[in-house]
């Protein structure tokens, strides 16, 4: 019984947060991946992206709420998603554009596009602040668990309780079909195969006729709807705050780079490494220990390795960790 | 054709090449003699500054690379000449991107040359051995069906063996009625399948023959192919 009730235990506070905030992470890390394969540069304005598609699917949600249009219990916010995508690649196409195309057209260093891409946060930042302002949104509603913790106790007997909620369910699901399609699109479309061509021989690519222009469209847009579904997807999860998402910035470079840069399946893998590590590490395994160690050894102090407060540490780690050790990452990416 | 890269000084002082119809011909010379500036040029890599390039009675010196694969060249670098994350069929495909119509029976084309990358056309190409690398760097470019197939240096580092293997596939395109340009470091091998051959030094045209006369004169013999 106590090992049943360990495993129900870490899995409510471990497994299922982390798988959860896991698949957010991995879809912002490919997002990072994409533009690092295809444009060649880190782009700090990612976390921002996230942030602008969050926001217009918010108010496009709110929209839909007050005409009363509801999912049942799936969040209305799933109905907003398209528009959020659709007027988020808007922006970074018009971003391109303006900003990025001058500077790709005069061959700048990568690292002038990330000064560039710091820039662009900065705007992207601002916008959305002026717009919803700096202050935590709650845009979910529907059904909150798929199962609760007492309903979970009463079907199983156990002590312990597990409680899945919608949007963790809902952000397994979305990112698993996601990253299908993604996969699906880059091994089997001629427009994948020509972005993979692009991203591996940039020169050869352009003598087989491979207009880059279009490979660059394509890649921002496949960006912009990473960027808002994984911004969409945390913010149900937890909720909706912009200064938090410039924040997830770190977890997620940490988690393209640890999965090496420009690989699309290092990115998923450094994603689970990166939410795995952040949540064991501030976990407080005092009840955990509790259970399997004999009474005489229960511990007295919390068992936490790290407060939550600093749990950007872990990824910071990692990322110094890999970047001395094995500067390509997991999957054989580019070194940075 | 003289001309430079860029608006940096020239490096072909006056060559002058030429290929008809399904003819092999090669240009050799000494390190530094510009033979691959000799063919970027003829592609439309750098600047011409003054002459011509022709290409099916049509003046194309104003076209960049990509127009030119369009109007049938087909261009094979000495390096990065293939897309190593990429299988060899996806590679060969990526060769026929400008293409709208089916090219099945050209793919089949390039396996029956080539009957090593049908075996492989699922593996990366990258994991190929470097005389199997070379053969889907020429695949890829004849995916197009080009009129005209230009390959710089496909023997750079690769076995004698499968230097020899190399050329024997090089003539079997040229019997297809596709002309060939090459440049070569092998040149005693590369003059011997020629039927033209160009001899540059110092980015001008040295010597000019049939590959047997220049195997055969006495001062190309002395000064490129060591007696």
């Amino acid at each position: 019984m106590d090992i049943l009730n360990t495993l129900v235990l870490l899995a409510n506070f471990v497994f299922v947060p982390a798988i959860a905030y896991g698949s957010q992470l991995a879809l912002g890390a490919l997002g990072v991946t994409l533009i690092y394969g295809i444009l060649r540069f880190s782009n700090f304005a990612h976390g921002d992206t996230m942030a602008f598609g969050t926001m217009v699917t918010v108010l496009v949600t709110w929209l839909l709420q007050s005409w009363g249009v509801s999912l049942g219990p799936l969040p209305t916010a799933l109905l907003a998603l398209p528009f959020g995508i659709a007027v988020t690649a808007a922006l970074v196409l018009w971003t391109d554009r303006v900003v990025y195309k001058f500077y790709r057209k005069q061959k700048a260093k990568p690292v002038i596009l990330v000064i560039v891409s710091m820039g662009v946060m900065f705007v992207m930042n601002g916008l959305v602040r002026f717009i919803i302002g700096p202050d935590d949104q709650r845009f979910a509603d529907g059904e909150r668990f798929i199962i609760g913790a007492r309903d979970f106790k009463k079907m199983t007997g156990l002590d312990e309780g597990l409680a899945i909620k919608t949007s963790q369910g809902l952000t397994v699901v979305t990112a698993v079909l996601v990253v299908a399609a993604l996969f699906w699109f880059l091994n089997h479309t001629r427009t994948g195969k020509s972005m993979r061509a692009y991203s591996d021989n940039e020169d050869l690519a352009l003598l087989s006729g491979i207009n880059p222009e279009r490979v660059v469209a394509v890649t921002w847009i496949l960006v912009a709807a990473l960027a808002t579904v994984a911004g969409v997807l945390y913010g149900l999860d937890k909720s909706f705050k912009p200064f938090t998402y410039f924040q997830l910035l770190l977890p997620i470079f940490a988690s393209a780079i640890v999965g090496g840069l420009g690989s699309p399946l290092g990115a998923i893998a450094g994603g689970f490494v990166i939410a795995f590590s952040e949540v064991t590490i501030t976990y407080a395994w005092k009840k955990a220990a509790g259970y399997i160690l004999p009474e005489s050894l229960a511990p007295d102090g919390l068992l936490q390795l790290l407060a939550v407060d600093y749990k950007f540490a872990v990824s910071f780690v990692i990322l110094v960790v890999v970047l001395l050790f094995k500067p390509t990452g997991l999957f054989k990416g580019k070194s940075v | 054709m003289v001309g430079g890269y860029g608006r940096g000084p020239d490096i072909l002082h006056g060559v002058t090449i030429e290929v008809d119809r399904g003819e092999i011909a090669v240009i050799v010379g000494p390190n530094g003699a510009g033979k691959s500036t000799a063919m970027k040029a003829v592609f439309g890599m750098l600047n011409v500054h003054s002459g011509s390039v022709m290409f099916d009675g049509e003046d194309i010196r104003t076209l960049t690379p990509q127009a030119r694969v369009a109007k049938g060249m087909g261009f094979v670098p000495q390096t990065h000449n293939i897309f190593t994350s990429m299988s060899v069929e996806d590679n060969l495909e990526m060769g026929a991107f400008l293409r709208k119509d089916d090219f099945a029976d050209t793919m089949e084309q390039v396996y029956d040359l080539f009957p090593i990358l049908k075996e492989k056309r699922n593996q990366h190409a990258g994991e190929l051995s470097g005389g199997q690398r070379q053969q889907v760097a020429v695949g890829r470019a004849l995916m197009t069906q080009p009129k005209l197939l230009m390959l710089d240096e496909p023997t750079a580092g690769v076995s004698p063996i499968v230097m020899d293997e190399l050329f024997d596939r090089i003539i079997e395109v040229a019997r297809t009625g596709i002309s060939i340009l090459m440049v070569e470091q092998n040149a005693r091998q590369a003059l011997e399948i020629a039927d033209k051959g160009y001899v540059l030094v110092q980015g001008a045209n040295a010597h000019t023959g049939t590959g047997k006369e220049l195997l055969a004169d006495p001062q190309v013999r002395k000064s490129f192919l060591g007696g």
